[in-house]
């Protein structure tokens, strides 16, 4: 089966500006996959985005959605995706549901079909006693679920979605992330852009990393914070033997294969040491627990590190997210 | 959640809707908004008219300063006045507030049709807008003026100049609506639209104007004066008025050109 998303060695520049604000991005989407990009502000997502939505010609490269190439041919692109913007674009002249079926209209979906839908993917994001609303009345969630029932109208194969949740209340954020994954339980493709490191965690099956047009790195959240050498820690608290000291301890975690450095944690009652890892915290655990049993002493309490997006972030390019 | 059958994604690509279909649905949308708001609509194209026909074409022939004949001068004019500037506001003030501001045309822009088919349905749009407006003058003059110099034979050539002329203002209109920064719309308006006003031969007829050559040749730029030029020559053939033949090869010139600039720049606007 071929890719949901096809992105190979794309560019755009924009016309009088000295860099390229896409610079060479090449990733494939598989169906029915949640896709984050994240990055900070300028990064060059939205503009990908915009390039994959049909409203930003390439300059070079290619890019395929649903199987079309979306250059050669925007029309049929765009029957098959559809976006949820950054910032509410409803029809204001209209109410809620009229806005659904609009929408249906212009995707030429059957009118007994697109009142169906309407009805039924109010009812699912929660807006089914407010179709009848103007969406002036909408607060900035009802909005976004709004945008998302448009989004999916035309039953779509690929839905885009730009920073989904910026703006929104933490409420709101939670009840967007859940229609997110249930687009994915209903093997609906999901892009979506983000600069929250959470949110990408949360909710992407992979993980693309841009910076200053360029994709950084690309896998599982998982597997990116895993190969980041030294952030996984673990701190293992340690009730040595007899005659033993904390130096020696100290010397003997640090002798593990696994461990980078190893350092006692000053607040802890006892003996605390923090190891930074190269390998997985707990993994680790096991061979740490050797090692103590060896010498006598007796692991009396574990807390694993993970590194976070945020922490791969740094590790890339250098500077915080935000 | 409920265990709704919602629209899945399918594995078998959809099928590609008409491009017919979705220009239906966008024109639809756009005369679905209007009805619901007509009354308001009918007041913001008659009004100008209306009082311009009254004052000019009324008040001041009772007072004794014009000539009767003057009405039948003036009330081509207006029609023209009424269907141009109709066409040329209802695609400048919307595509600027839509681009800027709103940015509600995105999910049309997004819709499955070729862009300029986008452009195109808002200038239909405003031609049909710019219609109505024109076709409501008859009854009103006929109510300020006590008369209408029109009869059956003349509604073929006054529609297609009605036609014509809207065509060229909606134009016009997606010109100054995509090409005006947002924030200087207000003085663009004012400096383009006052002129149009007072060069378009609505309120005199244009070859009159020989003893005063230069505003005739201000006059001969504007795309207006052809409109009015047409209609003074099916509704007062008396009154001195250009050929047809010259209105409509001028108008179709103007379309090209407006219509040529509006696409492209509704295109830069819609596409980055």
């Amino acid at each position: 089966m071929d890719a949901a998303v096809e992105v190979t060695e794309l560019v755009k520049r924009y016309p009088g500006r000295p860099v390229d604000a896409v610079s060479g991005v090449s990733f494939t989407v598989d169906r029915g996959e949640v896709f984050g990009l994240l990055g900070p502000n300028g990064a060059g997502k939205t503009t990908t985005i915009g390039v994959l939505t049909t409203r930003v010609l390439p300059t070079g490269g290619t890019a395929r959605v649903a199987g079309v190439d979306v250059a050669a041919d925007p029309v049929t692109a765009r029957s098959r995706l559809s976006v949820v913007p950054q910032r509410s674009n409803l029809d204001r002249s209209l109410t809620a549901r009229q806005n659904l079926v609009f929408h249906a209209a212009y995707h030429g979906v059957r009118r007994a079909e697109r009142n169906r839908r309407a009805d039924e993917l109010l009812e699912r994001l929660g807006l089914g006693d407010r179709g009848g609303d103007k969406v002036d009345a909408y607060s900035g969630g009802m909005a976004q679920r709004l945008l998302i029932a448009r989004a999916l109208m035309h039953a779509p194969q690929v839905v885009f979605l730009d920073e989904p949740s910026t703006g929104l209340d933490p409420q709101a954020r939670l009840f967007v992330w859940e229609k997110v994954r249930e687009l994915r339980a209903d093997g609906i493709t999901v892009v979506l852009t983000t600069h929250d490191m959470e949110e990408a965690a949360a909710l992407a099956d992979r993980v693309g990393i841009m910076d200053h047009g360029r994709l950084l790195a690309l896998d599982t959240p998982a597997a990116l914070t895993r190969s980041l050498p030294g952030s996984a820690t673990l701190d293992v608290d340690v009730e040595r033997a007899v005659g033993d000291t904390d130096q020696a301890v100290l010397a003997a975690l640090g002798a593990l294969p696994q461990a980078e450095r190893v350092e006692p944690v000053a607040d802890a009652a006892g003996l605390r040491a923090r190891l930074y890892l190269s390998a997985d915290a707990a993994t680790t655990v096991g061979p740490v627990s050797e090692v103590l049993t060896a010498r006598g002493a007796r692991l009396t309490g574990v807390r694993l590190g993970e590194p976070s997006l945020e922490d791969v972030f740094l590790k890339l390019t250098g500077r915080e997210l935000r | 959640m409920t265990a709704v059958g919602t629209p899945r994604t399918t594995s078998t690509p959809t099928t590609r809707p008409g491009v017919g279909r979705a220009f239906a649905a966008l024109l639809w949308r756009d005369v679905f908004v209007t009805g619901r708001e007509f009354v308001t609509f009918l007041l913001q194209v008659v009004l100008q008219p209306v009082f311009l026909l009254f004052v000019f074409g009324k008040v001041l022939t009772e007072l004794g300063f014009t000539s009767n004949t003057y009405a039948d001068v003036l009330l081509p004019g207006v029609v023209a006045l009424a269907a141009f500037l109709t066409a040329l506001q209802n695609t400048a003030f919307p595509l600027v507030i839509d681009f800027s501001f709103t940015k509600e045309i995105e999910d049309r822009l997004l819709a499955p049709l070729p862009t300029a088919l986008v452009a195109v349905e808002k200038i239909v749009f405003a031609t049909l807008r710019a219609l109505v407006a024109a076709l409501v003058m008859f009854p009103i003059s006929r109510w300020v003026l006590g008369s209408l110099p029109v009869t059956w034979s003349d509604v073929p050539l006054l529609a297609v100049f009605l036609v014509l002329g809207s065509l060229v203002g909606a134009a016009m209109g997606m010109v100054l609506g995509t090409v005006v920064k947002p924030n200087r719309i207000n003085v663009v308006f004012a400096v383009v639209l006052t002129p149009l006003l007072f060069t378009g031969s609505t309120q005199f007829p244009w070859p009159a104007l020989e003893s005063l050559r230069w505003f005739q040749v201000v006059c001969a730029v504007n795309p207006l004066t052809y409109v009015s030029e047409a209609l003074r020559a099916e509704m007062a053939p008396d009154v001195p008025h250009l050929p047809l033949a010259v209105c409509a090869l001028a108008l179709t010139g103007f379309l090209v050109v407006f219509g040529t600039l509006g696409l492209a720049g509704f295109r830069r606007r819609a596409l980055d």
